[in-house]
């Protein structure tokens, strides 16, 4: 019987020739990745090795990186303390894949870790954020999990009884319209099988408009899957994957090109045509309360927010400055932009890119989570409502339980930050 | 027997549970504190001390999507609550067994604040209403941590299997 990309990583890192759906198995990991909370990893990691008379140390320091990305610089002592506490644990326990608070190497960590090349086709990676699914854009089999089984990962160096998950196929051909996106699709999709409707499950894409789309795009997308419930979103590495691997994060070792074999087993097949698409937005408070974007053109909005882990990549913020060149922000209207990464950040600074989002009147802001999950500057007064091509709007993500997210693409995002309400960028580009 | 002391909808996120400011308090001790802290009324209610430890909170589909955030279950562990939803979220249901937040799926059950639930094996039994229904088992893989006690003994158990002990040191639980 074939198996799907995930069987075959998940057979290769226990050492089977196949494994199959529900089988529980205790994949090697190749990458550990944590953030800020590494502060609790570090406790749950310690308290393992209670009473053992074992010396707490890491199964291997190369194969765990943590980025400061949720509160950089630190907002509160708190904040501040716990990151002294994580740099002092990564120097005693000489873990080199640390990205602390430095614009010649921090940023968001699902934009770090393709950037580094730390993450490859083939590879396990568990990462203590949900969004971990991001790493899924370069073919690997990438999910979220807790701090204290990271603590378990950094002891043991595997997860531990992880039940082969099912796999949905999703296919996706066509060409994108002007000015609609890899993130009109995944909301599309997300809108389509639900919030929960690729839970415990893999979603693996496929499809004319994957094959063209670059490994930015299809981080937007492995990214959200996460918000259909997904264990993973995974593309099978092709020569996009290699071409970014090489080019953008130097990586010169074979790469591991695992795709599906041709008879693998899928629990369901999901087709979509991407030049049937507008651009989609995701209405509070849920991810798949998912419209196209006539439903709501003309609600007032007094944040834009373009950044974070889905949307702050250079091609994203380059999109939003065509947009807004020679135009300005609409009054009584404030727009944030992140970029995703140090790098993206100083590329957008010397091609001209942030200088015209800020002639706009746009906020550049540090790279860093920033106000995606509400903790961190860009909060939400009463009765406010944000545009934003963030990955959620539960209610009180943005920092307040009393104003509302409404998630979208970054063309759209700009397109609305001219007018002050939500616009069909279709209307506003050339 | 275990009172419904809340009963909640579909897609309680973990930014419900446990807001993302808060993420920055880590210790199980602290994290109750700010259970449901947008949710002022749950959260006062909570505090309070007026709820029965082993206390239950009913919810609909994907109780505790979105972030991976610990907090979310060790900040209802530290109220000692049963959560019974119709599914759960991966991470979040993971996370409850990990630290031994006790969870139940339960795909069709009724069940209105105030009443009175008994466990019994694989079904529920609504002693208000009198009505029964069925508990979905844990998954396999998910129920050997249940039994060790939670993933840290777990962990600890596997630790002393792959690394050499030092003599004279037993294996701990």
């Amino acid at each position: 019987m074939g198996m799907t990309v995930v069987e075959k990583i998940l057979a290769r890192a226990t050492g089977q020739a196949q494994v199959r759906v529900g089988d529980v198995v205790e994949p090697a990991v190749d990458l550990a990745m944590s953030h800020e909370n590494a502060a609790l990893v570090i406790n749950q990691f310690q308290e393992i090795f209670e009473g053992t008379g074992l010396e707490p140390t890491v199964w291997d320091p190369s194969k765990i990186a943590i980025i400061f990305d949720h509160r950089v610089p630190a907002e509160s002592s708190k904040t501040a303390t716990n990151q002294k506490r994580i740099r002092d644990f990564v120097a005693a326990q000489g873990i080199s894949k640390f990205h602390d608070v430095r614009a010649d190497q921090g940023g968001i960590c699902h934009q770090i870790l393709p950037e580094y090349g730390y993450v490859r086709p083939g590879y396990v990676v568990v990462g203590t954020d949900s969004h971990t699914t991001s790493h899924g854009a370069v073919g690997a089999f990438a999910f979220g999990l807790g701090a204290t089984e990271m603590a378990a990962v950094w002891a043991l160096g595997k997860v531990l009884n992880v039940e082969v998950p099912a796999t949905i196929k999703v296919v996706a051909n066509g060409s994108f319209g002007q000015w609609v996106s890899p993130k009109d699709l995944i909301l599309y999709l997300i809108g389509k099988i639900s919030a929960e409707g690729a839970n415990f499950r893999v979603l693996e894409y496929h499809g004319s408009a994957i094959r063209n789309m670059p490994v930015s795009g299809r981080l937007t997308v492995s990214n959200m899957s996460m918000e259909a419930g997904a264990t993973a979103g995974i593309i099978p590495a092709d020569e996009e994957t290699e071409l970014y691997l090489r080019r953008e994060a130097g990586v010169t070792d074979d790469l591991d090109v695992v795709q599906p074999d041709a008879d693998a087993v899928y629990e369901q097949v999901v087709e979509i045509d991407v030049a049937e698409l507008g651009p989609q937005i995701a209405k509070p408070h849920t991810v798949d309360n998912v419209c196209g974007v006539g439903e709501v053109e003309g609600l007032k909005v007094q944040q834009i927010v373009i950044g974070s882990c889905t949307n702050g990549r250079l091609d994203d913020l380059e999109i939003a400055a065509r947009l807004l060149r020679g135009k300005t922000v609409a009054k009584g209207t404030r727009m944030l932009v992140f970029p995703a990464s140090w790098k993206i950040y100083k590329q957008a600074l010397r091609s001209g890119v942030l200088a015209d989002l800020a002639d706009a009147g746009a906020v550049i802001m540090n790279s860093g989570c920033g106000c995606c999950l509400g903790v961190h500057q860009g909060a939400l007064g009463d009765g406010e409502v944000a545009l934003a091509t963030t990955n959620r709007n539960f209610k009180g993500r943005m920092g307040n339980p009393k104003g509302e997210v409404y998630l979208c693409s970054p063309a759209t995002a700009a397109a609305s930050a001219v007018t002050g309400v939500i616009t069909d960028p279709r209307k506003v580009g050339a | 027997m275990a009172k419904v002391v809340f009963k909640l909808g579909d897609d309680i996120s973990t930014d419900i549970i446990y807001p993302g400011r808060f993420m920055a308090t880590v210790l199980p001790t602290e994290t109750p504190q700010y259970a449901f802290a947008d949710e002022v009324e749950i959260n006062a209610k909570l505090k309070s001390g007026e709820i029965e430890p082993g206390s239950c909170i009913v919810a609909a589909k994907n109780f505790g999507c979105g972030s991976s955030r610990e907090q979310a279950a060790s900040c209802l562990k530290g109220y000692d609550l049963i959560v019974v939803a119709n599914n759960f979220s991966r991470i979040f249901l993971q996370n409850s067994i990990n630290l031994g937040l006790r969870t139940v799926i339960a795909p069709g059950l009724e069940a209105a604040e105030g009443d009175e639930l008994e466990f019994l094996g694989d079904k529920i039994v609504n002693e208000t209403s009198g009505k029964e229904f069925t508990i979905e088992p844990l998954p396999a893989a998910r129920q050997a941590i249940v039994d060790a006690g939670g993933l840290i003994p777990y962990a600890r158990q596997k630790l002393a299997e792959m690394r050499t002990l030092p003599p004279g040191v037993a294996h701990s639980r």
